[in-house]
């Protein structure tokens, strides 16, 4: 049974916070200004016309990592909204070249397709539609992880066409929402930042627990050192017992550097020391593990900040900070975004384990809501199972 | 953050208040709300159309009286629903009358598998038995250094060698055996429900180990998914329980709701934090109010009674009470706080907190703020607020680099609560005589509602069922010794 007493530092807690917050919201309106920094690296943007313009500083002259395998990566290609990209360009922005197999969206998910597809007949197979078809797609949307918010909103527009006459029958009713889903994901860029003027290129990984951190650095460590590029990795993750043994393998299976610090050590010293010492050895770039950590803890999420501005003070530019997210995650997924994307200012998404069962949905609000593009894809694995994200292979996948 | 159903509810209930009966399309509008509440919880679609309708069956022809309101009512329901769902049956661990027993552990990868593993056999260490870990995990690089590594924290043995998995499990049983172990904990490689061959071989390891149990790891982030994965492994395996891992973040967890009823096995432990005793059995009451998003008093309670000094807490109330709390209490308090964690999460346990603070984000920049005010005063301004002139307040804000504003709103919020605090505490006295101590008395509930009020919240919903250990309910009339 609990003490006795224990009410009364409810009572307290309740007071503090009470009091504590009685004047955040005014402080937290002015502190952006206050805190706001020169450079325009790295925020998430938006719009289409903020990306654009943002992206000219970032992209520099060199051309993105994933954007070198097609062959026009140029930073006028890279601005190109992905839309235009036709579907064979796409699929071979493929983060290996050396692999024979290239993995397929598609071809990866095909196992699971069979509760939307079953879906979709079904509403196919009825005259007409009706309250059954409208049912039948908000449950398939909400299977898939999108979440009630985004699917009324997607659904929304839909209804209206239906009921004005545009829309007659559940097959252009499906065509409908999913080119309206494709649509929505088509405006962002999704490249890589590497550039060859700002030795050592920085990418960070951040997320929660067991999203495939460390698998995900190890798989694009083998494919940009496939690529010809210099690796060095850094074991930022500290905490996790064994997390740098786990790296270490990966460093030796992909031929990069790796260096480490001491379990329980200083992740900010790690990677900074591994930025340094890719500077001294001329390396391209720096992967910067770090431990996962839940988004609510405010002392774990204060550390990847101290991780962030060390790396801002080393040698080298952080160019990425990619957010590892879990095709399992549920609605969480946004919360985590919106915390990671605050205290490190995120560039992109990398979707994990969509060779599973799950959609991975939620990365679709995590983009349309916070504006954080999803750059790659994780289908196995494999060191070759991580390819570029494209919109409407992925739309595609849950529809087909 | 997603809204609380007791949020979504609260709007549709000023339309209801003094209507005499729920008529059906009120009832529909509340059950919209309810099913938008579950899913942003996580709760699998189809669980969540079994749960609204049996909600909605109760609901309707629930009379609207003047002491509960409607929301009330059916907040009463869902949750009373939510817990028989969650609930019914602990699993109680009764062990092999041949030792060892068994135990293996299955399931996605990156779910929590290894520290979950390592967390049981503390667990099962501290039930004064002595267990062996296996790592049958040889997929994932470092997978078995990471459990040895956890294992050697707690003081446990692990076996496993390289090569093959299935091999691994029998020799670690015969091992345990030879070691006269009595608990086998056995950590296999997480694998996706889908990869045929991958749950052969884990198919397999239970073949030849035959635990006694298996528990199937589930992170508490889970999306619809989670159901799926569940019913997969447990067609397999046979799952006889769940262990849900990383609860201790923000996630509801609604994939618990919804593995618990698809394949109708407990939910046995839940992880709450990434230390090795973060770890204990599950409590389906707390996960049913964590689902509706409506706070977590006893979570938050045990949280507290950990980091608050509870000698200085209690003097701290009593002074509250008597007016005489300061600044000077006040920053000694919210160092007490801080350690609690951030303090959105603290604000999520509590209950009642008006959607508009929930949304406002109360981050921890803000409790800087407000110590940098006060460490800006002087110790008698602390003491005494009112002796804080306007030439006072520039020196306080600038010395604490904030506006004049904020100073004058921390002062004016801290004086209203001083003010309030003193009035239940002498409301509180009863008439003629004085507490025991003839130390004044206060109805917790009234003062956590006002408190709440202060907020610009509706208060706590009143007589609520699912909130034990919610101060003040059931007055008692002996009050805590503190106030003796």
């Amino acid at each position: 049974m609990l003490a006795s007493s224990t009410p009364n530092i409810l009572i307290i807690v309740a007071a503090l916070i009470v009091v504590a917050s009685a004047f955040g919201v005014s402080i937290r309106r002015r502190k952006p200004s206050a805190e706001s920094k020169p450079e325009a690296t790295s925020m998430p943007a938006p719009t289409p016309s903020t990306l654009a313009s943002s992206n000219v500083s970032e992209a520099g002259p060199a051309s993105a990592a994933f954007e070198e395998t097609t062959g026009d990566g140029s930073v006028d290609e890279t601005l190109k909204p992905q839309a235009e990209v036709s579907a064979t360009e796409a699929g071979a922005e493929v983060v290996d070249v050396g692999a024979d197999e290239v993995p397929d969206v598609r071809e990866r998910t095909a196992k699971t397709r069979g509760v939307f597809a079953s879906a979709f007949a079904k509403m196919r197979g009825r005259s007409g539609i009706t309250q059954d078809t409208w049912d039948d797609l908000e449950e398939t949307l909400l299977k898939a992880d999108i979440g009630i918010g985004l699917t009324t909103r997607l659904l929304e527009p839909l209804r209206a066409s239906v009921k004005s006459g545009d829309i007659r029958t559940a097959d252009e009713l499906i065509d409908s929402l999913r080119s309206g889903m494709t649509a929505q994901l088509a405006t962002t860029d999704r490249s890589l930042h590497l550039d060859a003027a700002e030795k050592p290129n920085v990418w960070l990984f951040v997320g929660v627990n067991g999203v495939g951190k460390t698998t995900t650095i190890g798989k694009i460590a083998t494919a940009e050192v496939a690529k010809g590029a210099t690796v060095l990795m850094a074991a930022g993750d500290t905490f996790r017992a064994a997390a740098a043994e786990q790296l270490q393998v990966w460093s030796e299976r992909a031929g990069a550097s790796f260096v480490r610090g001491a379990e329980g050590g200083d992740p900010a010293s790690v990677i900074f020391d591994g930025i340094q010492s890719a500077a001294s050895k001329n390396i391209t770039l720096v992967l910067g593990d770090t431990a996962g950590r839940l988004q609510n803890k405010s002392n774990l999420m204060e550390e990847l900040k101290k991780v962030r501005r060390v790396a801002d003070k080393a040698p080298g530019t952080v160019n990425e900070v990619l957010l590892v997210i879990d095709a399992t995650t549920g609605q969480n997924g946004l919360s985590q975004a919106r915390e990671f994307a605050s205290a490190t200012d995120v560039t992109g998404v990398v979707l994990t384990k969509l060779d599973g069962s799950a959609k991975g949905g939620i990365v679709f609000a995590i983009e349309t809501d916070l504006g954080i593009p999803v750059k790659l894809v994780g289908l196995g694995e494999g060191a070759h199972d991580l390819v570029a994200f494209n919109p409407s292979d992925y739309v595609s996948a849950l529809f087909e | 953050m997603f809204d609380s159903l007791s949020d979504r509810l609260q709007g549709i209930v000023k339309r209801l208040k003094g209507k005499g009966r729920l008529t059906e399309a009120d009832v529909d509008e509340v059950m919209g709300e309810i099913r938008t509440a579950l899913l942003e919880a996580d709760v699998n679609i189809s669980v969540v159309r079994e749960v609204v309708a049996r909600i909605r069956e109760q609901a309707i022809g629930a009379t609207v009286s003047e002491a509960l309101d409607p929301s009330q009512q059916i907040i009463k329901i869902v949750n009373a629903e939510l817990i028989a769902m969650l609930g019914g049956e602990t699993l109680k661990i009764t062990y092999a009358s041949a030792p060892p027993t068994v135990v293996l552990m299955a399931g996605l990868q990156g779910s929590g598998k290894t520290t979950s593993a390592a967390k049981l056999a503390r667990w099962f260490k501290s039930q004064g038995r002595q267990p062996l870990l296996v790592g049958a995990d040889l997929q994932r690089p470092a997978a078995v250094e990471q459990l040895r590594t956890l294992a050697t924290q707690i003081g446990v043995p692990v076996f496993s060698e390289p090569g093959d998995p299935v091999a691994t499990a029998e020799r670690g049983l015969a091992e345990a055996k030879r070691l006269g172990k009595d608990v086998l904990i056995v950590d296999t490689a997480g694998r996706l429900a889908i990869d045929e061959e991958l749950m052969r071989e884990v198919a397999n390891i239970s073949g030849k180990v035959k635990p006694n149990y298996t528990f199937l790891v589930v992170d508490a982030m889970t999306g619809q998914d989670a159901v799926g994965v569940a019913e997969a492994f447990n067609e397999r395996l046979s799952i006889d329980g769940v262990i849900l891992s990383k609860l201790d973040g923000d996630a509801r967890g609604g994939a618990a709701l919804s593995v618990k009823t698809v394949i109708g096995k407990p939910i046995a432990f839940a992880a709450t934090g990434e230390k090795i005793d973060a770890f204990e059995q599950f409590h389906p009451d707390r996960m049913a109010s964590r689902i509706l998003g409506m706070g977590d008093v006893l979570t938050l309670i045990e949280q507290a009674e950990k980091v608050f000094e509870a000698d200085k807490a209690e003097e701290a109330a009593q002074r509250m009470l008597e007016g005489q709390f300061t600044l000077e209490d006040f920053l000694e308090q919210l160092q007490q706080l801080k350690k609690m964690g951030p303090l959105s999460g603290v604000m999520g346990m509590l209950p009642g907190m008006p959607k508009e603070m929930k949304n406002a984000q109360v981050g921890d920049d803000m409790v800087k703020v407000t110590e940098a005010i006060i460490r800006s005063m002087t110790p008698e301004e602390r003491r005494k607020p009112e002796i804080i002139n306007g030439s006072r307040r520039t020196r306080i804000a600038n010395g604490s680099g904030t506006q004049v504003s904020d100073v004058n709103k921390l002062i004016k919020q801290f004086t209203e609560m001083q003010k309030m605090m003193k009035r239940m505490g002498g409301l509180a006295q009863p008439k003629g005589k004085q507490g025991k101590g003839g130390k004044p008395k206060i109805n917790k509930r009234q003062a956590m509602r006002e408190l709440s009020d202060m907020m610009g919240g509706a208060g706590l919903p009143q007589g609520f069922p699912g909130m034990p250990g919610l101060p003040g309910q059931g007055q008692d009339p002996g009050m805590p010794p503190f106030f003796k």
